[in-house]
């Protein structure tokens, strides 16, 4: 209706237009009938969306605004309404978790669903909780929101999550706050809910365990015992300490420092403040125990200070001046300064008998801590000496490393326990203990080598050789004709690359006893050679150029042996070394007689079948086309792949030979051999830039069969025909 | 007019715009709206406008009062003694560390069998491994664990192993004590039809060693998972996995089988009963048989005929090598025969059963070996098990396979690592992390108190992404007095001293002579240092731990031993390559003889090898460490009698540990070869007695270890320029083709 409305008024002062501007031409009076209608067509289109979104938009609560946390819905809880039951200590996934709601997923990723905001208050008024929603809990929150679990489709949730803060039992009403989650729509016996609590219990005797009735409720808890804590269904979570938010230690070597034993923190039993005393006699300055300071000036932050008679320190900056910081329970078992001692890089000594440590599920807390039972605190000096320094420096490094990954935020807090979550529903999925417990740094510099089991494969299979060629038919032919002599070939693969050219006949073909099968490709690219062909039934690939005729049948047939005992290796003939030239500040190709090799030429090597999926179909960057392009280095490549994922050196096979390749021959001169090693350097710095390291190594052996050259009957030996030119 | 004009102008715009400030956001209202109608939110937790005026959770004062100091520790320790007993024990709480004191402190007593007990094969094997272990002791008062004599693995009352009054018998026993500090294993609980895991007796502050344990009833850090195994399982040793290769792509005929009972009736019936679902007679076998127990007929339905059928038509062990997946479904108990044979099959076990604590779960991680289904989720698991990927199916694969070598072959493995994961407990700063549990060559030959540093072993430099060191030490074994400084041992302290790599030299004196004033030695550039082996004159103290040794690698050395510098050079750089393994010269080996059915011994020139002689070889130190404590005294004790064969020992030693042959590099001459038959007074080594002796160590070592660990290699490592045709000048390792 309004919009009709203002037409009309346009409408009207559009024909009033003469009056208003009499000398005005024609032209020009269109000119300002459409500028005016334009700007009111806009005037009402704001209109509308002003005043009809709340038909338009779904849920009204959660618009875009900014708003306060004070205009959250206010809801009432009658005396009566039930109360959950106390939580279920038998509670495992498999009985009290709905594993139906997570469904198969093709991501393998829970969908986590947030309650809206809603402030509980009793019958009289009075708010369930003494501090409401408080700013770690919101952080929290928000980080879920913002991440990929998250969903706003109730009806596809598998995890909820309540905004009912529950972080400190101390300021929650309990018997309310229980009523509060029972009164959540899908409550339904706290099926699939998660609660985060980080300080449970209350005095005298300080529970171990959020106090509240959860009924089926999964609980991330900071400071279970292991009474308390439902292996494979709570999560143990740090207690989070906001001054890692305050303030900044920036990351500090590993290595010794001044103190051996730090004790920070303020209370701490008479009988163990005793103990501590004893050890600080008899070990001296090693020893460092503060407390808090009685007679600090007023205004200061008591909580960033610490003192030892009348000195007074830095808090929690001093912890980085030790190796060791001791975490003694008090009251409660988990403890903030946990997460203040592994901020510091300071390796945390945890006396807290039965405590289950943040996230030991999947942490490995040996690693970056020591774990002394409260009773052996006498010894903790002697225990602390026994452990080596360099495995002092690598907890150090670990400590940190846990505190940035898992404890530095509530988001981090948060997302990891539904990780934690997610790994139990969907295990084949989950993360690896690599993932979880390597730094960065060893992440990077490691390997996992995909064939890692210690295997010498049967030698009956045999390999299956792949030749790749593309018109020199007769050199081809003398080669398949010199492979077929090999005991153990199973199988020859040639790959026709020529596209303009078919393979010759059949009969044509050199007989052979093995069954012989000519691939042709769709287009001429190195990277053909290194397909993973149905047609290679073996592990063992033999790869050889249509050229090297040079290979006798005891070289070959010890080849594959020598594949044998390094399956997970490139062994071939011809081997190469990469240098770094230190004038030009850049890798080198080198193809010379060296005392070293660090690559073999797949233009003769033997290699596992796994690697042709890898190359084909796991190369990083865009080498596989660059090779492709350049129809160059596939070669280089292929070593490049295989050392970066197996940390190993390719095995060099026999004496140095003859061999009709492009560098060693040199058939068109000098200059071409040049260039050719250039673009050979050029390959080794533009894949060590693309693979972000030099993955290579270099050693200086090769293989040869035991008695070689050896002072023994020829004929007795397995392999005479070795190194003949 | 123009001036009028351009007023009126101006001021429609300045309302317009003021309209739109005022309903304002406009575009950002559209975004809102349009992102909405595709289903998504933005941002769905609100940013509070006071989100900077909420309050913390808790005050900074509350968080480092950590709760107070609260009630003094020994009282609530004593306390928590008293309160948490039975099915709440914890370490803390029912085992008394006391009786662990001390370096050698875990002991296991073994009580002595009684009159008229019988005991099972099973049991029997169990106790052979305790007897035979490094930590038995016959002495009840030094033990800090006690096994029972009586059988108690099968608990089920209408089993024939079943045995009565167990209750009124341990109570009996005077080192009873509520069970405190013993281990019960047991395979078999409850019986039909609930097979509840009461044990029928009561077991007290006892750490239960049972199989199919149940998540909840499990004492977690307490009770330990162990796995089903069955009467025919071998004592040591063990079969190997069924993997002998890495086959590219991974999968296998079938993707996934099962055969095996479908209950009709009872407790697991409720899987068994669905398993034929997912049959689909091509990629996935699921066979179930109606006929077990008495009465199957009774409860027979409609789909037992053909079923039976089916089920006749496979034969299981060819379905174990031909499938990727096997299913593990829950039987009556949650533990199942067929765990351990796909494992071992290499046969990825997919398991269905609900609320199992898996075998060493405290140590093992087994979503890298196994996938973990849900009983709930049947008919999930061919589209599960389909998106498995062929990365994840070859790692898996080769894990399974791990594990099974490492864990659970033999019943010595099973019994081993059930006491080595309570060894942990006990000694917890001084035990084993994860990743020595899970990663090559597995946790039991891992001893922590050697070091609890990764970087300390031959086995993680590639995973830590570290090297080896950059230098090694000599250890010199000298057994005769030294009389004039022709001696070889001077010439070799000379040779192996000039080397850049050497940082000290050892020499192990273990002749009857004193040795020798420090001025009678050749001036060195490095340290040297001479133990007096005189008091404890023994050949396996070569392989001492010498804390002296500060280098990983060692060069184990004779006094005769004739080197160049340049050999010992090249030797090590190899190592470097290959440091979990033995480099040496002078290679020996074993070989099978069908006539007399014993494994022979060859010192001859042969196409392969699988010892190297340690009178020359660079190996890890840790393996001194290794030789020492995780070897039976029985075996040290032999090599000291028969001052022989513990180049052998060594050997066996570290191929059990590699299943890898030892590796052999380029020698200038061969070394204490083939004596001529012109040399008139043999050496010690080159009699005929001393090489039968050897032949007897072979075997005496086989049947220890229970197999042959020794493998073939049959390539030898040279200088890459090794008599090539080149000119010497070129070579680094010139001095190797000396003649």
């Amino acid at each position: 209706v309004g919009f009709g409305l203002i037409m009309c008024a346009s409408v009207k002062y559009s024909s009033r237009g003469p009056a208003l501007i009499p000398r005005m031409k024609t032209k020009h009076r269109i000119y300002y009938i459409t500028l005016f209608s334009v700007v009111l067509l806009g005037l009402i289109a704001t209109g509308m969306f002003q005043f009809w979104p709340h038909s338009i938009e779904s849920s009204p609560e959660w618009t875009l605004d900014r708003r306060s946390v004070h205009d959250a819905p206010l809801v009432k809880l009658p005396v009566s309404s039930p109360i959950p039951e106390r939580g279920d200590l038998s509670c495992r996934m498999h009985t009290c978790f709905d594993v139906y709601r997570c469904g198969y997923n093709p991501k393998n990723r829970i969908k986590v669903y947030i309650y809206p905001l809603q402030r509980f208050v009793d019958e009289v008024g009075v708010p369930i909780s003494s501090t409401g929603l408080s700013r770690e809990y919101n952080d929290l929150l928000s980080a879920i929101s913002d991440s990929d679990f998250y969903t706003d489709d109730v009806t596809r949730a598998c995890l909820f999550v309540p905004s009912i803060d529950v972080l400190n039992q101390n300021s929650l009403r309990i018997r309310e706050t229980a009523q509060a989650l029972a009164m959540l729509p899908r409550w339904d016996k706290g099926m699939n809910h998660l609660l985060f609590n980080m300080l449970p219990g209350g005095p005298p005797d300080y529970n171990t365990a959020l106090d509240v009735p959860r009924d089926r409720a999964l609980l991330a808890g900071g400071g279970f015992s292991t009474w308390t804590y439902r292996q494979g269904y709570d999560v143990s979570i740090p207690v989070y300490s906001p001054l890692s938010a305050e303030v900044d230690l920036p990351e500090k070597q590993p290595g010794p420092r001044r103190y051996f034993i730090l004790s920070s923190q303020t209370a701490i039993h008479r009988e163990y403040r005793t103990e501590l005393e004893r050890l600080k006699e008899e070990n001296g300055e090693a020893l460092l125990l503060l407390d808090k300071c009685s007679n600090l000036s007023q205004g200061m932050a008591s909580a960033r200070k610490r003192c030892y008679k009348g000195q007074v320190y830095d808090y929690p900056q001093i912890l980085q001046e030790s190796s060791f910081c001791v975490v003694l329970r008090g009251a409660r078992l988990g403890q903030a300064t946990l997460s203040d001692v592994l901020q510091a890089g300071c390796v945390p000594v945890i006396m807290a008998d039965s405590y289950i440590l943040p996230f030991s599920e999947v942490l490995d807390w040996k690693r970056a801590s020591v774990v002394i039972p409260e009773e052996k605190l006498p010894e903790m000096y002697t225990i602390l000496k026994s452990i080596p320094h360099r495995q002092v420096e690598e907890m150090q490094r670990q400590a940190r490393w846990f505190w940035e990954a898992y404890f530095r935020s509530m988001k981090a807090i948060g997302l990891t326990t539904l990780q934690i979550i997610n790994d139990r529903i969907y295990p084949y999925a989950a993360r690896t203990y690599e993932e979880w417990n390597n730094p960065p740094v060893v992440k990077w510099s490691s390997v996992s080598n995909p064939l890692f089991l210690p295997l010498i494969p049967p030698r009956s299979p045999g390999f299956t050789a792949v030749v790749l060629t593309y018109d020199r038919v007769e050199s081809l032919f003398r080669v398949i004709t010199e492979i077929s002599k090999v005991p153990s070939l199973a199988k020859l693969l040639v790959v026709w690359n020529n596209q303009n050219k078919s393979p010759p006949e059949e009969s044509l073909w050199p007989k052979i006893a093995v069954p012989l099968r000519v691939v042709r490709t769709k287009e001429n690219k190195l990277s053909n050679r290194f397909f993973p062909f149905d047609e290679i039934e073996t592990e063992a690939v033999l790869a050889i150029d249509d050229d090297i005729i040079m290979l006798t049948s005891d070289e070959l047939q010890f080849g594959y042996e020598v594949w044998r005992e390094f399956p997970d290796r490139l062994v071939g003939y011809p081997g190469r070394l990469h240098l770094w030239d230190h004038e030009m500040g850049k890798w080198k190709y080198e193809s010379e007689w060296t005392n070293e090799v660090s690559m073999v030429l797949t233009g003769a090597a033997f290699y596992h079948k796994y690697f042709n999926y890898l190359y084909t179909y796991k190369m990083p960057g865009d080498i596989k086309n660059w090779v492709d392009a350049h129809m160059n280095c596939e070669d280089i490549a292929m070593n490049f792949l295989v050392a970066n994922i197996t940390g190993k050196a390719p095995i060099k096979v026999t004496p140095r030979k003859k061999f009709k390749c492009p560098e060693c021959t040199a058939i068109d001169g000098l200059s071409l051999d040049q260039t050719h090693m250039v673009e050979r350097s050029e390959c080794i710095n533009k894949f060590a830039s693309v693979f972000g390291t030099m993955p290579l190594k270099v050693v200086e052996h090769r293989a040869d069969p035991v008695l070689y050259k050896d002072d023994f009957p020829e004929k007795l030996k397995s392999f005479p025909n070795i190194g003949s030119l | 007019m123009q001036a009028r004009k351009k007023y009126v102008l101006l001021g429609l715009c300045t309302c317009c715009w003021l309209l739109l400030f005022y309903w304002g956001g406009l575009q950002e209202r559209l975004l809102a709206l349009l992102t909405r109608r595709r289903g998504e939110v933005v941002r769905p937790w609100p940013d509070w406008l006071d989100r900077a005026l909420l309050p913390g959770y808790a005050e900074n004062a509350e968080l480092q009062n950590g709760g107070g100091p609260g009630e003094s520790p020994r009282q609530r320790r004593q306390a928590w003694a008293s309160i948490y007993k039975n099915s709440h024990c914890r370490m803390d709480t029912c085992f008394d560390f006391g009786r662990c004191r001390g370096r050698d402190g875990f002991r296991v007593y073994v009580y002595p069998p009684e009159k008229g007990d019988r005991v099972s094969e099973s049991y029997r094997k169990i106790l052979a491994s305790v007897a035979e272990s490094r930590y038995y002791t016959s002495d009840p008062r030094e033990a800090c664990l006690f096994v029972l004599g009586i059988d108690t693995l099968d608990r089920d009352q209408l089993s024939t192993q079943f045995v009565p009054n167990v209750d009124e018998r341990i109570r009996g026993y005077p080192l009873w004590n509520d069970g405190r500090n013993h281990v019960i294993f047991n395979l078999y609980s409850g019986t039909w039809p609930n097979y509840t895991e009461d044990l029928g007796f009561n077991v007290g502050q006892a750490i239960l060693a049972k199989a199919s344990l149940n998540t909840e009833h499990f004492r977690p850090g307490f009770d330990v998972s162990i796995p089903l195994f069955s009467k025919d399982h071998p004592q040591k040793g063990g079969e190997r996995g069924w993997l002998l290769r890495n086959t590219v792509p991974p999968r296998r005929k079938y993707l996934l089988m099962f055969k095996g009972k479908r209950y009709l009736t009872g407790i697991g019936s409720d899987t068994r009963n669905a398993l034929h679902h997912i049959h689909n007679g091509k990629d996935i076998v699921s066979l179930t048989t109606c006929k077990h127990g008495k009465d199957w007929e009774k409860h027979k339905d409609a789909r037992c005929d053909h079923d039976n059928q089916e089920y006749e038509r496979f034969d299981y062990q060819e379905l174990l090598h031909n499938s990727t997946f096997c299913l593990v479904p829950r039987g009556r108990r949650l533990g199942s025969f067929r765990f351990l044979e796909s494992l071992q099959a290499a046969c990825i076990p997919v398991l269905l059963s609900n609320g199992w604590e898996l075998p060493f779960s405290d140590v093992i991680q087994w979503n890298q070996a196994v996938i973990e289904g849900d009983e709930r989720l049947l008919l999930q698991v061919p589209s599960t098990v389909r998106a498995v990927g062929v990365d994840r199916v070859l790692a898996l694969r080769q894990r399974t396979q791990m594990l099974w070598e490492a864990y659970f072959s033999s019943v010595d493995k099973i019994v081993l690592t059930t006491l080595e994961i309570i060894k942990d407990r006990v000694y917890a700063h001084i035990s084993r992390n994860k990743f020595m549990w899970n990663a090559l060559p597995g946790g039991l030959v891992v001893l922590p108190e050697y070091s609890t540093h990764l970087a300390h072993y031959p086995f993680y430099y590639l995973n830590l992404g570290i090297s080896p060191g950059q230098e090694f030490t000599a250890v010199i074994h000298a057994v005769s007095p030294l009389v004039s400084q022709s001696q070889p041992i001077m010439k070799l302290l000379q040779v192996v001293s000039k080397s850049k790599y050497c940082s000290q030299i050892i020499i192990l004196w273990n002749s009857e002579k004193p040795p020798p004033h420090r001025s009678k030695w050749p001036p060195m550039p490095v340290p040297l240092v001479v133990t007096d082996g005189r008091r404890k004159v023994s050949t396996s103290s070569r392989f001492l731990p010498h804390v002296t040794i500060e280098t990983e690698a060692v060069l184990s050395l004779d006094e005769d031993t004739v080197l160049l510098t340049s050999e010992v050079n090249f030797a090590f750089h190899v190592w470097q390559s290959f440091p979990e393994r033995i480099v040496g010269y002078p290679p020996r080996s074993h070989f099978w003889d069908p006539v007399k059915k014993i494994w022979g011994y060859t010192s001859k020139w042969t196409n392969e090898y699988s010892i190297v002689l340690t009178g020359a070889a660079f190996y890890h130190r840790y393996y001194h460490y290794l030789f020492s404590h995780y070897l039976p005294p029985s075996l040290r004790a032999l090599v000291d009698r028969t001052s022989n064969c513990e180049d052998i020992l060594m050997n066996f030693l570290v191929s059990s540990v590699t299943h890898l042959p030892p590796i052999k590099v380029a020698q200038r001459k061969q070394y204490k070869d083939m004596p001529g038959p012109q040399s008139t007074n043999m050496a010690p080594w080159a009699t005929p007695e001393h090489f039968n002796q050897r032949q007897d160590c072979v075997n005496t070592f086989a049947s220890w270890f229970g197999y042959m660990p020794l493998v073939h290699s049959q390539l030898r490592l040279d200088p890459v320029l090794f008599k090539d045709h080149v000119s010497v000048l070129r070579k680094k390792y010139k001095d190797l083709e000396r003649a």
